[in-house]
């Protein structure tokens, strides 16, 4: 490319004063002169770098970028393509479909409404899948939504505990107690159950969900701290509060084991971090790979149970269950790859679209006719 | 107080101040709601505190209350301390002034005293060096005659000593005590006002009246010197001195792009009302079809019971969301730019003149980057293009002219002549230089006229003598053409030795003779002329006078005819030449008729009403029949590099207009050898006397004969709009012409209706010479080319003469020369050379206006890409007014991340450097024309803001629609888009900097690598554990930076934003340098890759400018050019080198 380092140019010379010729440059008398200081600086002087779009700088650079992006993107798409996927879709709008009845299930719907979806995986998924619910048309990014919490309860501050922040209302207290976790976040948070089946030969084999480390290490470590106080009785550390209205129990109670309960829950903590858009998947539960000779889920039938809780058809939400395997780039996404292939593509031929040009009319520029 | 002089104001009821004074504005306690209110007058602040307002709404809070408030507080309080620390200084300079001690005369004892307890009335004592206490009338002094000198450099600027002489009748008071004590005099006095050389009042005094003048006042501000001890009656005290009545406010000048950029704020706003309108509408709409459904899981807020209330709470929401489209940083930014780059100016070494130790300096810190779009160049002559030191060089004494002038390139002429040796008169001044011995040899054989001739030159005159050493004679004159004329006097002979107010000295040809000086008629614009009326020592009565040549001809008598004619082709000669005429005359007086006068002017000098004009018929009436002697011609040098400016400004398309006092033939030919008018002008057209409209309109014919038709665009846009809006186009003459216009021309085209005519002709011409034109004729012709061509103008000027036009002018320039200090007291910037002006507009100018349109495009970019993703966002958060960013990232986006690297740009960038922008005058021409930052160009970068913002928010989208981490766990998070956003932006906007800057120094290298660290530094911390832990509610993107960061896929979206953002604005780039390059682009590709260029254009340019100071030099108008003189190679480079360094060659050529 050209580019060239502007050196200090000026000689250091004082000023010259044709005609005049009887003073010198002044600076070095004893005299204080008011002339300014000769430094790069003051001078407007500083060496610089001074880069320009040439033609030799230009084109390369999109030809480069072209060939760049152009093979990043085929990795990308070939990656996202070879992820395996599975979504289901059991919000049940559609009559024939088994969760159908559940449609407008309410929340304290005692025993809950469950339903049974069979579905067949064609390919096996080989490496750890990961099961997520999805939502749609859920505006978990809503600005009163999104600030409705109490970081500082969901942190463990026993003053906050029972004096929830105002930004909770109107799931701040209820019946004068103060609600643990406060705020529309928690109060909507997603309880409905899900349970997967491999049916080999009518035999239903649950397959293992696990349901720890399903949340960010920060999350559940420093963000999220259940209450301190005497003792490690949840119950009694959650005292004087009540549960979020739409809650069927208490946070203290969401696990039997104690370090995925209260707070600390990592289904709790999964929900709390909003999602960015109003179509969204949160991770649900992991499946691991057991052993190198058998895939995580074999091809063949499979059997998904919903204890179906989450009412969504009010709003027109849609609820989905997704398996997923993932790569180095994270989870199945076309649009990454086939950007960078456009991107890349475009760029080359813009290279080429300018070749042309340059070759056609710049060469009469830039010959060294300078203004003048 | 004691004091036994009375004083009646004129006006009835007026309060009396005591001589303290302040000009500070605030105390301790007043400071914080006066600065604030002061404050939130501006716009800006006013816009931000609604904002604050806004945001304590709860309902409407969209934005935390500090995303506001910092920005507001950090601008509130910067500004505020400078207030503070202002005022202080005030305070103290207030305080350090009332306490200075003086001493007052009471009860008959000299006591001292604080100034501010000084009152009107009281009798005060200074002494040398003291400053003045307040307006005095001087009562006594030490020096004989009682006259006191002083400094005015506090008040005026002017270094000069003045004299100032008390009335005789007081002046007998002295220094005694007991006499002042009893002096009881009435002052009668004009009220207070801020005219500095005027002063109307009288001083009874045992029943006699006499008359007080500008004369006998100190002012406050002057500085008494070379005097022991004067006394002085204070007149005036405190803030009714004139110099307190002077500090009054300046008018504020405004850029273009200032009122550019005010109209822009107003569009942005409409713009953020249409955008808080459509997502307001658009919330509305959700609340209705969504947002009514989805309250199962969020209710509506309180208070909140119908969509359309929602959606107008949302508009409010947006409205501070949306806010950072016109930041407040913006403001302060521009002003931080136009501040270092005013101190570039002060620092230019290219700027400074040696000789009288000035830099060049700029006044105004706010007009800088209209240096870089001047269109019209109004200068001044003297002082301005010429040195204003003047030279006597030849005159006609009684029909016989003498004298070879010097200079102009005559050279050879004057080496042949020799020097006049004056070493016959030893107190003759070495410096002074004559060049024909004819004039010393008729002065040695007592030719009666020379004598006559050099007796008034010594006499008729203001110059103060100085003589510190026996026989060493210092002339102070006010101005330098009577310095030169009694400088010439000396040495020829006619030595002025001393002044007393009552008599002259002057020692003729060695013979000692004290003149009684009877009157002196005073100089003004008006009269044009001065006398003096003298008594021989042998009782002779003389008027002595010397003025412009038209006015003195018509006061002469009859008998002068023949000689008058012989002295009229002399004085045509010596303005040929471009020197500066005066005619000088005498008149016998009579003893009886003078006495009588003398009376009357007595009368005429004491009254109150009516002063001048009844002083000036008395003038007018004694100076008349008078007796020609002879004339002078006094060379005014140009300043060195005058006509290589002028060329290179011209080339820069600047039009150069010269309005000057002096006569046409003068000014004409400093035209021509200045370069202003060549032969290669198709005709120079002049216009005198009152000629009409026919005449404009012939020139007219003759240069565009098209625009009489009434197909002529520019006549049918006159049709159109009404006679107060015209604005004139720039018009294309059929060749290059000059235009000459006297000033009595052009009063009687300026008080007719010809002005649209005068400026429409005019600005067909290249160049245009205004002569004989008053100090407010000048500003008449800046205001009419301000008002029809709406172009940016300059006046340049170094004397009072030009203040006006100096203050009139979108830009004022002035020289420190020998004129005093006015002009540079009123002007915006002032340096020591005319030559000086190519630089300060060519490179300063020009740098100044490219940064600032840089530094403006950018900022609107930065901020309509950081802004719109917030409404791209509102289509899929329903409109919340949810943010994109974490609201910390806001705050800190215009103040931390994106600040430095756009000043380092704006103070830093050269497109080309110094030496290519003063080789390259066109390059100036883009400024002119307005094209870098105009409406177009907004809109440009609101469009590829737009475009951005685009990117942005559909990248992320799209990277991490329904996708996971690497991990599985969830990336699609609110904040970790959030976070992703924020990088991308401020990566984007790091690279379309870099993009921009055309120089990298290292300061901008460590601006914008600097704040991309400072962005990831901040993010982290705030994001950390710590942070987190300690202040939990306000940093709740703890881990984000971490867990979001990590992953592959956000950097893969990071590097594809910023492709599609840049390569867009590359390509076009490119492509516009390609088809259809600006000269800047030209002449950065071929010196950045081709530097020997640099020194065969620098050789072309160096022979050119040569050529055309030749032919300057050596053709006088309507010659044909003699021979050009080429200076051969060895001339140029005596080195003697085959190839010369381009810079030296540069350094050389452009001084």
């Amino acid at each position: 490319g050209k580019k060239n380092y502007k050196a200090d140019g000026h000689p250091s010379g004082g000023v010259g004063v044709p005609g005049g010729g009887a003073v010198g440059g002044g600076g070095g008398g004893a005299v204080k002169t008011r002339k300014p200081d000769n430094t790069a600086f003051k001078q407007q002087r500083l060496p610089a770098w001074q880069p320009i779009l040439t033609a030799g700088t230009v084109l390369p650079a999109f030809f480069i970028i072209g060939l760049i992006f152009i093979p990043i993107g085929i990795g990308i798409f070939v990656t996202s393509n070879n992820i395996r996927e599975y979504e289901i879709d059991y919000t049940g709008t559609e009559p024939s479909s088994p969760c159908n009845k559940c449609l407008n299930v309410s929340w304290d719907s005692t025993p809950p409404c469950t339903c049974t979806i069979n579905f067949t995986l064609e390919h096996s998924f080989e490496s750890n899948v990961f099961m997520y619910y999805g939502l749609s048309n859920f505006y978990q990014n809503h600005r009163r939504y999104v600030k409705s919490r109490d970081d500082s309860q969901l942190n463990g501050d026993n003053s906050s505990l029972l004096n929830p922040s105002k930004e909770c209302e109107p799931y701040r207290t209820n019946e004068d107690k103060p609600i643990a976790p406060c705020g529309a976040i928690a109060n909507s948070m997603f309880n409905d159950t899900l349970e997967l089946y491999r049916i080999d030969n009518d035999t239903r084999t649950p397959i293992t969900l696990i349901k720890k480390g399903i949340a960010w290490w920060t999350d559940k470590n420093v963000k999220f701290r259940n209450p301190t106080g005497d003792g490690n009785n949840l119950t009694a550390l959650f005292q004087g509060t009540t549960k979020p209205v739409n809650w069927p129990k208490p946070v203290y109670m969401l696990d039997s084991e104690p370090d995925n309960n209260g707070f600390i829950n990592e289904d709790f903590i999964v929900w709390m971090r909003t999602a960015a858009l109003p179509t969204f998947r949160k991770l649900y539960r992991l499946i691991e790979r057991k052993n190198n000779l058998q895939p995580t889920l074999q091809a063949g039938k499979y059997s998904l149970d919903i204890a179906y809780n989450y009412p969504v058809h009010s709003f027109d939400g849609r609820k989905r269950m997704i398996l997923s395997t993932i790569s180095w780039m994270g989870g199945k996404n076309p649009f990454l790859g086939i950007a960078y292939i456009t991107v890349g593509s475009i760029c080359f031929f813009l290279g080429v679209v300018l070749l042309i040009i340059h070759h056609k009319y710049g060469n009469r520029n830039t010959s060294a006719d300078i203004p003048n | 107080v004691y004091c036994v002089s009375k004083k009646t104001i004129n006006n009835g009821k007026m309060t009396l101040f005591n001589n303290s004074i302040k000009t500070s504005k605030y105390n301790f306690f007043t400071f914080l709601p006066l600065n604030l209110f002061e404050q939130f007058q501006r716009i800006a602040n006013a816009y931000f505190l609604f904002l604050l307002i806004l945001q304590l709404i709860p309902q409407i809070s969209s934005l935390a209350w500090f995303t506001t408030v910092v920005p507001l507080v950090l601008v509130l309080a910067v500004s505020g301390v400078k207030d503070a620390i202002d005022d202080f200084n005030r305070h103290k300079s207030d305080k350090h002034v009332n306490n200075r001690p003086v001493q007052v005369l009471i009860n008959g004892m000299l006591k001292e005293q604080k100034w501010m307890n000084v009152q009107v009335g009281d009798i005060i004592k200074l002494e040398n060096n003291n400053f003045v206490t307040a307006d005095l009338l001087l009562l006594s002094s030490s020096e004989p005659h009682s006259l006191t000198y002083i400094e005015t450099a506090e008040l005026d600027g002017e270094t000069n000593l003045k004299v100032k002489q008390a009335l005789t009748v007081t002046a007998e008071l002295g220094e005694d005590l007991q006499k002042l004590t009893e002096f009881n005099g009435e002052v009668r006095c004009e009220a207070p006002n801020n005219k500095l050389d005027k002063f109307t009042g009288t001083l009874t005094l045992r029943g006699e009246k006499y008359a007080l003048d500008n004369e006998k006042m100190l002012l406050r501000g002057c500085t008494i010197r070379n005097t022991e001890w004067c006394f002085g009656l204070v007149i005036y005290a405190g803030p009714d001195t004139k110099l307190m009545q002077n500090s009054g406010k300046t008018t504020f000048k405004r850029t273009s792009i200032d009122r550019l950029m005010n109209v822009l704020v107003l569009v942005i706003f409409a713009f953020l009302g249409l955008m808080c309108l459509i997502l307001a509408i658009g919330n509305g709409i959700w609340e209705h079809d969504k947002g009514y459904y989805f309250q199962v899981y969020l209710p509506w807020a309180e208070g909140v019971n119908s969509a359309s209330y929602s959606g107008f709470l949302m508009f409010w929401s947006y409205v501070i969301i949306l806010n950072t489209v016109v930041p407040i940083s913006l403001y302060v930014s521009v002003e931080i730019i136009r501040l270092g780059n005013s101190f570039y100016i002060d620092w230019d070494r290219k700027m400074y003149y040696p000789l009288n130790d000035t830099p060049a300096q700029a006044r105004t810190t706010t007009l800088n980057e209209e240096l870089g779009q001047i269109r019209y160049i109004f200068s001044d002559k003297t002082g301005t293009l010429t040195q204003n030191i003047m030279c006597f060089n030849k005159c006609s004494i009684n029909g016989k002219s003498y004298g070879i002038s010097s200079g102009m390139g005559r050279e050879s002429e004057l080496s042949k002549a020799e020097k006049v040796d004056f070493s016959y008169n030893p107190l003759a001044d070495p410096k002074f230089a004559f060049y024909d011995r004819s004039l010393v040899e008729a002065v040695r054989l007592n030719d009666v006229p020379a004598h006559r001739f050099f007796r008034l030159l010594s006499l008729c005159h203001t110059v103060m003598p100085e003589e510190k050493k026996e026989g060493n004679l210092v002339y102070q004159a006010q101005s330098p053409d009577e310095g030169a004329l009694v400088t010439a006097a000396r040495n020829f002979g006619f030595v002025f030795r001393a002044r007393t107010p009552e008599t002259i000295t002057v020692v003729e040809m060695g013979e000692t003779k004290i003149y009684k000086l009877l009157a002196i008629l005073d100089f003004n614009n008006v009269r044009k002329r001065m006398s003096v009326i003298v008594r021989s020592p042998e009782g002779d009565l003389t008027l002595y006078c010397k003025g412009a040549d038209t006015i003195l001809y018509e006061l002469l008598h009859p008998s002068c005819n023949s000689l008058k004619e012989e002295t009229t082709e002399h004085l045509n000669e010596f303005a040929g030449e471009g020197l500066r005429t005066l005619v000088v005359a005498y008149k016998s007086l009579e003893e009886d008729y003078f006495q009588d006068w003398i009376r009357r002017h007595h009368e005429a000098s004491t009254a109150l009403e009516g002063r001048e004009e009844k002083l000036s018929e008395l003038y007018e009436e004694i100076e008349k029949d008078l007796m020609l002697l002879g004339a002078t011609a006094i060379e005014d040098k140009l300043q060195d590099g005058v006509p290589q400016t002028i060329e290179t400004l011209a080339k820069a398309n600047i039009k150069i207009w010269v309005l000057t006092g002096d006569k046409q033939e003068t000014a004409m030919n400093i035209g021509y050898s200045c370069n202003l008018l060549n032969d290669d002008m198709e005709d120079v057209f002049v216009i005198e006397g009152s000629t009409s409209d026919d005449v404009l309109n012939e020139l007219r014919k003759k240069m565009k004969p098209d625009s009489f038709l009434d197909s002529d665009e520019i006549n049918i846009q006159f049709e159109k709009s009404s006679k107060k809006q015209i604005i004139i186009p720039d018009e294309q003459a059929n060749g290059v012409y000059g235009l000459v216009i006297t000033g009595h021309s052009l009063a009687y085209a300026l008080e007719g209706n010809l002005e649209l005519e005068l400026v429409r002709t005019a600005c067909m011409c290249k160049v245009v010479i205004c002569c004989r034109v008053t100090p407010l004729q000048k500003a008449q012709v800046v205001e009419l080319v301000k008002k029809y061509k709406k172009a940016v103008t300059l006046a340049i000027g170094d004397g009072a003469n030009d203040v006006s036009m100096i203050k009139t002018a979108h830009i004022g320039v002035g020289i420190s020369g020998q004129e005093g200090m006015q002009a540079v007291l009123s002007s915006d910037f002032s340096f020591a050379q005319f030559r000086y002006l190519q630089r300060l507009l060519l490179v300063h100018g020009r740098w100044s206006y490219i940064r600032m349109c840089k530094f403006l495009k950018y900022f609107f970019y930065k901020n309509f890409a950081f802004t719109l993703v917030h409404f791209w966002y509102g289509f899929f958060s329903g409109f919340s007014a949810q943010t994109v960013y974490d609201e910390w990232f806001i705050t800190l986006y215009n103040l931390v991340y994106t600040s430095l690297p756009v000043l380092g740009m704006s103070l830093f960038d050269q497109d080309v450097d110094d030496r290519w922008s003063m080789l390259f005058p066109q390059l100036y021409v883009p400024g002119q024309q307005n094209l870098y930052f105009n409406k177009v160009v907004f809109v440009k970068c609101m469009l590829q803001g737009i475009y951005s913002s685009l990117i942005l928010f559909f990248i992320p989208y799209g990277a991490m629609y329904n996708t996971v981490r690497s991990d599985g766990k969830a990336i699609a998070d609110y904040q970790s888009f959030a976070l992703m956003a924020q990088t991308c932006l401020l990566i984007v906007v790091s690279v379309q900097i870099g993009l921009d800057t055309s120089y990298w120094t290292v300061v901008n290298q460590f601006f914008i690598w600097g704040s991309l660290s400072v962005y990831f530094a901040i993010t982290f911390t705030m994001y950390s554990d710590g942070m987190y832990l300690i202040f939990t509610a306000s940093f709740p993107f703890i881990g984000t930076a971490r867990n979001t960061l990590s992953q592959p896929n956000v950097w893969l979206a990071i590097f594809l934003s910023i492709a599609l953002c840049v390569l867009p604005v590359v390509g076009f780039r490119f492509l516009k340098a390609q088809l259809k390059p600006t000269p800047s682009d030209k002449v950065r590709r071929n010196y950045l890759i081709k530097p020997e260029i640099l020194l065969s254009m620098a050789w072309a340019r160096w022979g050119a400018a040569l050529h055309r100071l030749g032919s300057a030099w050596s053709v006088s108008p309507g010659q044909e050019l003699a021979t050009a003189i080429v200076p051969s190679k060895k001339h140029r480079n005596p080195s003697g080198g085959g190839s010369v360094e381009p810079q030296a060659l540069n350094t050389s050529l452009l001084h």
